[in-house]
């Protein structure tokens, strides 16, 4: 990795050298390099469980896993894609390219963000050595998915169930401090004319996603804080027995979990939002529209958490509330997408790598959105819940949803990142097996749910066999094109490619962060630019 | 069903999608209660509200896609905002909310119906099976048991290959929720441990057991049948091996039902107080360790290292009679081992006893009566 | 480390950010914890989950309905491994809204040693909850049972007689469980641990 850099060294002046560059580093590239091949590190190990999954639910009956195993394979698998991959990828895209789009010579809390990503590996390795001991035959790794309702978390969790609550405090500490440097970045940082209302959209969504990250981190941090008393400090905030309630933790996991669902996609209406105009050679439509809805987004993901919780026994009115204030997200979520296609309507297009992963992602988060507007529907929801349904609504929204975004965003801006442009044909390869795959694998756990398949069963009965089975062909497919992403970016950063980038790389770009040279150097725009 | 024959399924299903389409089902069922219709009705509603809505935007994007291309010349316009079309994207959608909500709202109020139920049923989650107890309300009978999987060895790796796949594969259970056809029946539903949720998709019915509360939900079932759920909530280990069978008999067959199930109470009562031969010890202990404690502990005695302790040549097993019994009655807290004594009665405990102390080698020649049962209860 | 020529601003501006922004942090870590009162008193007024409110003294006026008629259902649950036998005296009665009644729960204590334990009471329909008032209960405090003891525990309750219409059955229901950190919660906890090894 530090080779792929240094081979640029004769452009730039005093690059620090050495495993030092990287430990020590303050240079908002690097950091955002160190984030992004974490995030993808991560990709495959979650990916890997996530293959060992549905190896285990090609065909009814327990061929590789035991059910004990099987659970905590399904929490590891959810709690890295959505804290190590997807939001981790997110902040390096932010590191790489907000200072780059307006105008900024760096983050504006250098040091800090050296700390951000370095409580990352730690996080994680405490997380990971917890499945690997399990593997080897010590305890259990945490088993109760991703969402720990209690008591299963608490009164009934393994052991290593602490080791996932101080893992969950790192990455939340990292998460909250990389929010305030995007926020301090954006705040103080923007050039001379670099007004709020001229910003990019990535940019803007990245920081209304930064302050959504600030309001609930600390309430993920309060929910663990209180499990980890629950389970050695003789409290009983959920537990029942002392007075407390289990329904409450879902109460304020769901309060941080909601936004959670939304911090996991705005960035991604950011990067698809920078995509489309480019190559369609045409302004975004409704620039002001994309902001407010962006913004209203966030403030409606306050108030809509307990519509995960419909079948604990709500009053009516509370879920008439729930349902109601979920369907409106509907209407600004609807406004960002009708502004995608009018923005390609009547343009140039031209469809490389990153236009086909956005257009991929218009249509297939579109379908993810109408899951979740049926979801929202409770006498529906009754039958939904707690099956495949929802995990297919899940995945078309965070997989061909988020993670189209940021594929499409490295494809767009990898060019920028390294000098030189990535394989087309590879790119092409992976987007067309990516995008029939994804749907192979995602698009019959609808009917499963529908049939009445539970979510998070290591076995199943014969009426859902042959839909698992094309699912798990579609997941092994897609799981192994992704090597072929990896393949393309390391030719890509290593210079194997034949194309050297231009400055302006895309014809239709516009921004600050393509009026600089390709590869950008080391250090850019030291001298601010003035914004017109 | 083997790999190839799956594959083999497979490639018909591709080529032959038509014919093959029968066995794989596509959609909810609108099942058999005003709740499972509504949600059909509902769910189906707005699915095709939405149908409709991609066919015009991805209609739009796709002539987009075909015909504003550079390739085909086509050069970009300056159209990038207009009031009134964002007006009225922002303004449509809401209206086609509303046109949603309201039968959303006319469905769901009419769930919450809770006038006069005919019958109270109390369901209890247990790690990892169902208790249905009858012994509740007005009409209470004394009647209350527990609904295991049939299959316990299809809970193991090890195991789970004797098993056969066939139709009643993960979803048949030992003792099945039996229920009048034509009455409305309350469910009161609760949980001995974690949260589980009982739920049977014909029935519309998805509720969660939370422990230390109760919740209510109604059933009214008009034709008799088999009908069949899962636990919806993650609960540990076996969630997917507690499966729900509810049969719904006529009134008359639902008399007859609880009069044996009384005869049965009976009987088991009577052969609490008789002394029993070993061998019909260890074969009525064979019978309840396989429902009851092979799920965790094998059905060859073994356990699973580091997860379920063997009782095949353990302290436990093979130490004072004393000692096991209590830990047989009352479970062992932190752990997954239950406490007994109110889910069997003394004759089936004893039996089991017997049967741990006794199989695997673990020749002990101990023999434990109900009399013993009763009296260290 | 590398200094950066900042933008339009220095420190200063940077420092006022991050001190705003970790109040609201700190703020929205206290929240959480707030979301526990918070939700407890939501609770109480809309019966969510079916909680009841606390001991309430006898009216001295008696507001009876006389003309309605509600079915009382009476449920009782022993959490796992609580080592007790534990049902309602009689499964269910019929009241007047606002008259008070009086029913009573047996329990036993199983085993050889003192149990202490707690019983959590919790109403369906949960809407009902809120018109549930209980003048005494053994919920109320923590309930000791000696080595083989029974007793019959009472309950006094009245419904309110602004209860709703439609609601012409509700359960009440309890739930034992040994009371955390007692003696024999922490002794059974011990002996398991024993015993796994």
């Amino acid at each position: 990795m530090s080779a792929v850099i240094e081979e640029h060294h004769d452009h730039h002046d005093h690059k620090p050298t050495g495993i030092g560059r990287w430990l020590f580093s303050t240079n908002h590239k690097d950091i955002g390099t160190m984030y992004l091949w974490f995030s993808f590190i991560m990709f495959f190990i979650g990916g890997a469980l996530a293959l060992v999954i549905r190896a285990e639910l090609f065909e009814p009956g327990l061929q590789f896993v035991e059910p004990e195993l099987f659970n905590q394979l399904t929490t590891l698998h959810g709690l890295i894609m959505v804290f190590g991959v997807i939001m981790p990828a997110f902040v390096g895209l932010a590191n790489w390219m907000i200072p780059m789009m307006i105008g900024a010579p760096d983050m504006a809390l250098p040091r800090m963000n050296n700390w951000s990503f370095w409580l990352l590996p730690g996080a994680f390795g405490l997380l990971i050595a917890s499945l690997v001991m399990s593997l080897m035959g010590m305890g259990s790794a945490p088993n109760f998915g991703w969402t720990f309702y209690a008591p299963l978390s608490t009164t009934y969790g393994p052991a290593s169930t602490d080791y996932f609550i101080f893992s969950v405090h790192m990455m939340g500490i990292s998460s909250i401090m990389g929010a305030i440097n995007i926020i301090a970045t954006i705040m103080n940082m923007r050039a001379p004319g670099m007004t709020y209302m001229k910003m990019p959209i990535f940019v803007w969504t990245w920081f209304i996603t930064a302050y959504l990250l600030i309001a609930v981190m600390p309430v993920l941090a309060g929910v663990v804080t209180m499990m980890l008393t629950d389970r050695h400090f003789g409290t009983s905030f959920f537990n029942a027995a002392g007075g407390g309630d289990p329904v409450l933790f879902q109460h304020v996991f769901w309060f941080f979990g909601h936004p959670e669902v939304y911090i996991m996609i705005l960035p991604s209406f950011g990067i698809i939002s920078q995509i489309v105009p480019t190559f369609a050679r045409k302004k975004i439509f409704g620039y002001s529209s994309m902001v407010y809805a962006t913004a209203s987004i966030a403030f409606l993901s306050f108030i809509v958490w307990a519509h995960h919780m419909f079948t604990t026994g709500m009053p009516v009115a509370g879920e008439l509330f729930f349902m109601y204030a979920t369907m409106l997200i509907a209407v600004p979520t609807g406004v960002k997408v009708f502004n995608w296609v009018s923005t390609m309507w009547r343009g140039s297009l031209s469809f490389e790598t990153p236009m086909l992963f956005a257009i991929a992602f218009i249509f297939l988060f579109t379908i993810g959105g109408f899951t979740g507007l049926m979801l929202c529907i409770v006498p529906a929801d009754f039958q939904y819940h707690d099956t495949y349904f929802v995990v297919a609504h899940f995945h078309y929204v965070l997989v061909t949803g988020a993670a189209f975004g940021i594929m499409a965003g490295v494809y767009y801006w990898i060019p920028k990142w390294t000098g030189n442009m990535y394989d087309e044909t590879l790119g092409k390869w992976h987007f067309w097996l990516s995008v029939i795959s994804v749907n192979v694998l995602f698009f019959p756990m609808h009917f499963l749910g529908l049939a009445g398949m539970p979510r998070r069963i290591p076995d199943y009965s014969l009426q859902f066999a042959e839909f698992n089975a094309v699912a798990s062909i579609g997941a092994f497919v897609f799981g192994f094109t992704q090597l072929i992403f990896l393949y393309n970016v390391i030719k890509t950063a290593r210079g194997k490619t034949s194309v050297k980038a231009t400055s302006q790389v895309w014809e239709g770009a516009e921004g600050l962060e393509w009026t600089l040279p390709s590869p950008a150097p080391f250090h850019s725009f030291t001298t601010p630019p003035q914004v017109k | 069903m083997s790999a190839a024959i799956r594959v083999a399924g497979l490639i018909s299903l591709l080529l032959f999608s038509a014919q093959s389409m029968a066995g794989y089902q596509l959609n909810m069922k609108p099942g058999v209660t005003s709740f499972s219709q509504g949600a059909y009705e509902i769910h189906t509603m707005v699915m095709w509200i939405c149908v409709a809505i991609g066919v015009v935007v991805f209609g739009a994007m796709l002539y987009s896609i075909i015909n504003h291309r550079k390739s085909k010349g086509a050069v970009a316009s300056d159209f990038h905002e207009s009031t009134a079309l964002e007006l009225a994207w922002t303004i449509v959608p809401f209206l086609i909310l509303i046109v949603m909500a309201i039968p959303a709202t006319r469905i769901l109020l009419d769930m919450e119906d809770v006038s006069n139920p005919d019958l109270s049923i109390k369901i209890t989650g247990y790690q990892w099976k169902w208790n249905y107890d009858y012994n509740v309300g007005e009409n209470a009978q004394d009647i209350s048991f527990f609904s295991n999987i049939t299959t316990p060895d299809a809970l193991h790796k090890s195991t789970n290959g004797g098993v056969a796949k066939d139709k009643d594969y993960l979803i048949e259970v030992d003792k099945k929720l039996v229920i009048p056809t034509n009455k409305k029946i309350r469910l009161l539903i609760t949980s001995n441990d974690v949260i589980h949720a009982w739920w049977v998709p014909a029935f519309g019915v998805k509720k969660d057991a939370i422990p230390g509360f109760i919740n209510e939900s109604w059933i009214n079932v008009p034709e008799p049948g088999i009908y069949r759920g899962k636990c919806a909530e993650l609960c540990g280990a076996n969630h997917g091996f507690m499966p729900v069978v509810v049969e719904a008999k006529s009134e008359a067959d639902y008399n007859a039902w609880i009069a044996s199930q009384k005869a049965v109470a009976t009987a088991a009562a009577a052969s609490a107080n008789k002394t029993w031969t070993k061998e019909d010890l260890m074969a009525q202990g064979e019978k309840v360790y396989a429902t009851t404690c092979a799920a965790c502990h094998q059905a060859s005695g073994a356990g699973i290292p580091n997860v379920f302790p063997a009782l095949k040549g353990s302290a436990i097993a093979t130490g004072p009679v004393a000692k096991h019994l209590n830990i047989v009655l009352h479970g062992v807290t932190g752990t997954a081992m239950q406490a007994f004594a109110g889910q069997m009665n003394d004759a089936d405990l004893a039996a089991v006893i017997t049967y741990e102390r006794n199989a695997w080698g673990n020749n002990t020649g101990d023999m434990v009566q109900p009399s013993d049962v009763k009296a260290a209860r | 480390m590398s200094v950066h020529p900042k933008q339009n601003t220095g420190g200063d501006a940077n420092k006022k950010i991050i001190v705003w922004l970790m109040a609201i942090v700190i703020g929205m870590f206290g929240f959480g914890f707030a979301l526990v009162p918070l939700y407890n008193v939501f609770c109480s007024v809309t019966g969510l989950n079916g909680k009841t409110g606390g001991q309430i003294a006898l009216p001295a006026v008696l507001n009876v309905d006389t003309s309605r008629e509600i079915t009382v259902e009476f449920v009782a649950t022993l959490n796992e491994n609580m080592p007790w036998s534990f049902y309602p005296d009689v499964r269910s009665v019929k009241v007047h809204p606002g008259e008070p009644t009086r029913i009573s729960f047996y329990a036993k204590n199983n085993t050889n040693e003192k149990i202490i334990g707690q019983a959590i009471p919790s109403v369906a329909p949960g809407l009902a909850a809120t018109y549930f008032h209980k003048t005494e209960c053994f919920c109320f405090t923590e309930q000791t049972l000696q080595a083989g003891e029974e007793k019959h525990m009472p309950v006094v309750f009245i419904i309110d007689s602004d209860i709703p219409k439609d609601v012409n059955v509700l359960t009440l229901s309890y739930t034992f469980f040994i009371k955390p950190g007692s003696e024999a919660a922490v002794s059974l906890a011990h002996n398991s641990k024993h015993q796994e090894l």
